[in-house]
């Protein structure tokens, strides 16, 4: 009950504090409105119409994998330059327990992205907004936030030891939105790629929501992948933190920047 | 004399000095990996889209990520120095302006145009794209010039940091708006009028449009006209930012606003 508790009230402190925060914001909403313009510019003269809700909500969904990423790769270094990274750590409560709020409220914050694109989409293309599934559509979207949000816990514990994630997550933001599906479908890109998105969350996760959205295929065993790759993501975060805290500990490298 | 030492040698150590954090560790995916997923997503929506071919969206994309390292590090350029306290002792020195900030502009050109090059590069052999030797020289050149142009409005993001505190932000939103206007991905004839327009007057759309006609067989005399277009830009921006940079300079003087942002 307790670690619930701490959860929650880290998660709405975060959601609050980063909504505050005039770079994440923009970088939530313009970018992936930016990418939505230029995929369905591109459809439309390419006369596909017809995928131009596709085409809003995979850009939605980059929006809230780089609100994740970035926060992810920031949630170290932010602690660490306002000194707050060895209070943190020397807490009694697990480590997880304070680092997994930060990048659920990231994710979190990524549906500025999902309801920008949507409604850019909207007011300045016409792209109809009418749900096949709306119910599943509500499921969808938070079980993909905390999907994305438990995916970030990984690659924010590896940061711990690597003073340089911010640059990780720059690296990481383009290949993932391009082998998830977010806006090209997996079966254009070479069958190797395949393999590789079945075991990141926003591939499920932007199936299950243009499952939902569009109809077709089955959103609810989509909604079940994201969720179960979450908690693997949640058993692997646990371990990582565990390890890299003890090693930074060990060669006394938590606060180095 | 002294203007030529504040150019090349103050140029060269404020950009090392502003610089110091980006480190291979840095550089590496940030500027050169980066850039090549960019070109292949874009190259995999226009598949996915059947709208251009490979070339275009390369050849698009490669220049216009000469964006990053230009508009971003010149919006740095006053950011970095206000956070290292350096702002106020540089802008109280007697050194001559125009040197002093065109030889900040100079190492970030060059790397810019590296950067595009690379990309441009590295994404023709991932593609199997075949660009004949002889095209390499002009489309240098198209490199170096786009570079200058994207320094140009990298220069009125620097000024821009004198007022406003999210540099990166700013840049992020001018990378995506040459991202959509340029021409890089989005053919300019498909575009609205309106945009169309717009898109004559920013840096990149000529550029791009030359390399793509080398690319095609054009000779450097046939894409003269856009080059130069494409350098009077960047000149036009540079002047821009420049003008901005002293106005901003005169102000902060006459309000005490320098570290207003």
């Amino acid at each position: 009950m307790k670690s619930a508790r701490l959860v929650w009230a880290g998660w709405r402190f975060h959601v609050k504090s980063l909504t505050l925060s005039g770079f994440f914001l923009l970088t939530s909403a313009i970018q992936p409105v930016i990418f939505a313009t230029i995929a369905f510019f591109m459809f439309k003269a390419g006369a596909r119409e017809g995928t131009l809700l596709y085409v809003s909500l995979g850009a939605g969904l980059m929006g809230i994998w780089s609100a994740t990423l970035f926060a992810s790769g920031g949630a170290i270094q932010w602690q660490r330059w306002q000194g707050t990274l060895e209070l943190s750590i020397a807490s009694p409560a697990p480590f997880i327990l304070v680092l997994l709020p930060m990048t659920l409220a990231s994710a979190t914050i990524g549906l500025y992205s999902l309801t920008g694109t949507l409604l850019w989409g909207r007011i300045l293309f016409g792209v109809p907004f009418e749900l096949a599934k709306p119910l599943v559509f509500l499921l969808a979207i938070p079980a993909t936030v905390i999907g994305l949000g438990l995916l970030g816990l990984v690659m924010a514990s590896t940061f711990i030891l690597w003073r340089n994630a911010n640059a990780l997550s720059n690296l990481l933001e383009y290949p993932i939105w391009l082998i998830t599906g977010l806006l090209v479908p997996i079966s254009l890109l070479p069958g190797w790629v395949a393999p590789l998105s079945w075991v990141l969350a926003p591939t499920w996760g932007v199936r299950a929501i243009r499952d939902a959205a569009l109809g077709g295929g089955d959103p609810l065993a989509a909604v079940g992948m994201c969720l179960a790759l979450g908690a693997v993501y949640l058993g692997i975060g646990a371990l990582t933190v565990r390890h890299f805290e003890q090693l930074a500990r060990d060669r006394a490298t938590l606060s180095l920047t | 004399m002294t203007s030529l030492r504040v150019f090349f040698i103050g140029g060269v150590t404020s950009y090392r000095a502003l610089f110091y954090w980006l480190t291979p560790w840095i550089y590496v995916p940030s500027l050169l990996i980066a850039p090549i997923f960019q070109i292949l997503l874009f190259v995999y929506i226009g598949r996915s889209a059947g709208l251009q071919s490979d070339e275009f969206y390369v050849i698009g994309n490669a220049l216009q990520y000469a964006a990053i390292p230009c508009v971003f590090a010149m919006g740095f350029m006053i950011g970095g120095e206000r956070y290292q306290k350096t702002l106020g002792s540089i802008l109280v020195s007697p050194a001559r302006r125009l040197p002093l900030f065109l030889g900040r502009a100079a190492p970030v050109l060059l790397n810019g145009a590296f950067v595009a090059a690379f990309s441009l590069a590295i994404g023709c052999l991932l593609l199997g794209i075949h660009l004949p030797a002889s095209t390499f020289g002009p489309l240098a050149l198209v490199v170096l010039v786009c570079a200058f142009s994207c320094t140009g409005l990298g220069l009125i993001s620097g000024a821009l940091g004198l007022r406003v505190r999210e540099t990166g932000v700013l840049a992020n939103i001018m990378f995506g708006l040459l991202l959509i206007f340029s021409g890089a991905n989005v053919p300019i004839d498909d575009l609205p009028g309106w945009m169309q327009t717009i898109s004559h007057g920013i840096p990149l759309t000529h550029g791009i449009e030359a390399a793509r006609q080398i690319a095609a067989g054009s000779t450097l005399g046939d894409v003269g006209r856009l080059i130069g277009i494409e350098a009077l830009i960047g000149l036009v921006y540079g002047a821009i930012g420049y003008t901005m940079i002293r106005l901003m300079e005169w102000q902060s003087r006459v309000y005490a606003t320098l570290e207003t942002a």
